[in-house]
């Protein structure tokens, strides 16, 4: 299946956000559900091996746009011939805007080979909240082949470039190095806030970042203390407060 | 390798160098103390994951800097980027000066950075002792594994044979990926690997607040 | 199933909740900051002559920190002084040079050494070597840098790549025959400490005998026997460093 869904956030006159372009085709359907909300609704399980996905989103200037999900993605095997399933975000953050990426987990089914590839421009004086969590299998059964390679870019510069595979075709990933036989995994970057480094306790650590951001990680048996660790930093911020 | 001096990247790999190595145990003591790593087999499957991960970006950056030293800022930026724990970041500064150091009276070094990242260190010194990438990436990879495994010995008192066993078994994997990073020496540094090991970011972090540690990292 | 998956499971520490109350890294832990790329700091960071370094050997216990303390309290008013510690407490000596109010903090770093204390000492000085220059680059010149190596046993000695002139202490506690037994660091340091003396009568220790070891040991080299709790500014070794100091010439 090839789909490429697109959002485009612009301030209006009044001061508030409106969606000047709302592109959806499945199954990445993109819904409004708040002055400044978009909740992917993508109906049915997937992406399946040979999928093809893009999602482009832009925030203009001053503008604020928050996505959310209705539920977690599930990756699934798929025809055993067909290239990896493959899900390309871009977005980009203009001077003044936020843009606040929040979905649902990512479930990889046992037997799954996909790669989610995600690019992020913030333009100086622009702000981020990126979210990214991840299930490696459902109950009971071995994780399935995922791939998270993130690049995000402030002012023009590289602040955070991470791949992560999980999987058995990932070396070791399952290993003391890697996840160290937890489940679940979940990172949130920030880009321009910071905050001194904290960790623990668990496997859990805030990184200040080495440009202007800071990475949350935390890893767990499953993706409740997860969510438990990394919720309360996506609490609404005064970044929002202009909405 | 043509025209490559064997013995040079010896010397330039050998675990005697007094390049700072021996005070970081690669994320291992982390581990050791959060209980996941407690014998062989667990120091097996830590290394296999460090070299997939850590050490890929390391081979990769040493040998794009190697390839092109002159570009030492940008790879040393791109480094930054794939390095979110601070304390990594200070812990690869700290072996990429004290690299850069003894280099400096090995070979004639151009002019960088003092607190270079380890791996662009090494690629810069590797270009400066005559070598080219594909030694400089072997030398990187062999290193993220060599440094660990020697702390495994010291942190666990495991048996030196055996670990030496686990190197030589992951050998034929450090040429494989050395291979897979000096072919992407050109690379636009946005495109070189970003392998990522959340579990070294996290427990380097706590590592880095400990009161009691045997090793810097 | 792929043999990942028989390592992972419930049995490993992953604590379910309390994730919220964070640990708040230690001030030697904030951000690492480095100098601008464009610039090259290599060259030697001061041009004036650099601080003579002293390093202080010797077995755990024998008053290597003691004779530290001791040594800033005597010389801290007339040397600007720093002070390197090896120990595996990161902080532990560190800490004890505060809470004697000899040092403040900013004039103490401590090196790991990842299980050899005697390598990070001599045979891969660099981790010291940053210190050292990281305390001269931070407080501008120093008359005076100690290094006090982690405690070793009788056969670890400092490297001249790392310091000027080094101190060996031991002490009586272990009875008179330390000396007799030799090793590099009582025979070639360029100063024998015997401290505890104090302890002498208690131990039975003949520090006669111990004097005329160390002769035959050490030839001309010198040797002072000390008491750190009865001479608490260690007059005798801050005297020969004086004199070290003395016939240097002065940092810029
Ligand atoms: N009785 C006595 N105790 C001493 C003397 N010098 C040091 N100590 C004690 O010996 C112990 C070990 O000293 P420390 O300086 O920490 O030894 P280090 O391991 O060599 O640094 C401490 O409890 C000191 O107070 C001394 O001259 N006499
Ligand atoms: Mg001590």
């Amino acid at each position: 299946m090839k789909a490429f869904s697109r959002v485009v956030a612009e301030r209006d006159n009044l001061g508030g956000t409106r969606l000047t372009v709302l592109h959806s085709e499945s199954p990445l359907l993109l819904r409004r559900t708040g002055p400044t909300t978009v909740h992917l609704v993508g109906g049915g399980a997937g992406p399946l091996r040979g999928d093809d996905l893009r999602l482009d989103i832009a925030v203009g200037p001053g503008a604020t746009l928050e996505i959310r999900s209705v539920a977690a993605q599930l990756a699934l095997p798929g025809r055993d011939h067909l290239p990896p399933s493959r899900f390309e975000i871009t977005a980009t953050v203009a001077a003044g805007a936020t843009l606040r990426w929040h979905p649902e987990p990512m479930i990889a089914a046992a037997g799954c080979d996909h790669h989610t590839i995600t690019r992020v421009d913030v333009a100086e004086g622009g702000t981020l909240l990126w979210r990214d969590d991840l299930v490696c299998g459902r109950h009971h059964e071995d994780s399935g082949n995922v791939r998270l390679d993130t690049t995000i870019r402030y002012a023009g510069t590289t602040l955070y470039r991470h791949d992560l595979a999980v999987g058995p075709a990932a070396p070791g990933w399952s290993g003391p190095a890697i996840l160290g036989g937890g489940r679940a995994i979940g990172t949130i970057v920030f880009a321009p806030d910071t905050m001194p480094a904290t960790s623990g306790p668990g496997d859990y650590a805030l990184m200040p970042l080495a440009g202007p951001g800071m990475l949350a990680t935390a890893i767990a048996d499953d993706i409740r203390p997860v969510q438990a660790a990394l919720d309360p930093l996506c609490e609404p911020t005064r970044a929002l407060a202009h909405t | 390798m043509s025209g490559m001096s064997l013995a040079t990247l010896l010397v330039l790999a050998d675990g005697r160098l007094p390049s700072g190595g021996h005070a970081h145990s690669g994320g291992l003591e982390a581990q050791v103390s959060a209980g996941r790593v407690r014998d062989l087999d667990a120091v097996a499957d830590f290394l296999r994951g460090k070299l997939a991960t850590s050490g890929l970006v390391s081979a990769a950056f040493a040998a794009a800097a190697c390839a092109h030293p002159s570009e030492w800022a940008a790879l040393d930026q791109g480094l930054d980027s794939r390095t979110p724990s601070p304390a990594l970041r200070k812990a690869s500064r700290a072996q990429g000066r004290a690299l850069l150091r003894a280099a400096r009276a090995m070979w004639t070094m151009p002019l960088t950075g003092r607190d270079l990242h380890q791996p662009v260190a090494l690629g810069v010194v590797a270009a400066a002792a005559g070598l080219g990438p594909a030694a400089a990436a072997v030398a990187a990879a062999h290193g993220t594994t060599s440094g660990a495994a020697s702390a495994a010995v010291r942190l666990l008192g495991l048996d030196p044979y055996a670990v030496h066993g686990l190197l030589a078994r992951l050998a034929p994997e450090c040429d494989r990926i050395a291979a897979d990073a000096a072919a992407r020496a050109d690379d636009p540094v946005d495109d070189l690997p970003a392998a990522g090991a959340p579990l070294l970011d996290i427990g380097a972090e706590l590592h880095a607040t400990w009161e009691v540690r045997l090793f810097a990292s | 199933m792929h043999p990942e998956n028989s390592v992972a499971g419930g049995a490993l520490p992953h604590p379910s909740d309390g994730y919220t109350i964070p640990h708040t890294h230690g001030p030697e832990e904030v951000p690492h900051t480095h100098p601008d790329p464009g610039v090259d700091p290599h060259e030697p960071l001061t041009t004036g002559p650099r601080a003579l370094r002293v390093g202080i050997g010797g077995p755990v216990g024998s008053g290597k920190t003691a004779l530290v303390a001791a040594l800033c309290r005597a010389l801290g008013d007339e040397l600007r002084l720093a002070v390197v510690t090896n120990d595996i407490y990161t902080t532990e000596d560190a800490d004890f040079l505060l809470r004697n109010g000899v040092l403040p903090a900013d004039r103490v770093r401590a090196v790991e050494t990842g299980c050899c204390p005697h390598t990070a000492i001599r045979d891969d000085i660099s981790a010291n070597l940053d210190a050292v220059e990281d305390l001269e680059a931070s407080l501008g010149p120093l008359d005076l840098v100690l290094v006090e190596s982690g405690g070793d046993n009788l056969t670890a000695t400092f490297s001249k790549g790392l310091i000027d002139q080094q101190i060996f202490v031991v002490d009586v506690a272990g009875g008179d025959k330390v000396p007799r037994k030799g090793g590099p660091g009582v025979t070639t340091a360029d100063l024998l400490v015997i401290n505890k003396t104090d302890l002498a009568p208690m131990v039975g220790a003949d520090l006669s005998v111990m004097d005329h070891d160390a002769k035959a040991r050490r030839g001309d080299l010198p040797t002072v026997f000390l008491s750190l709790v009865e001479d608490r500014n260690a007059t005798p070794v801050a005297d020969w460093i004086r004199t070290l100091v003395a016939t240097r010439v002065p940092a810029a």
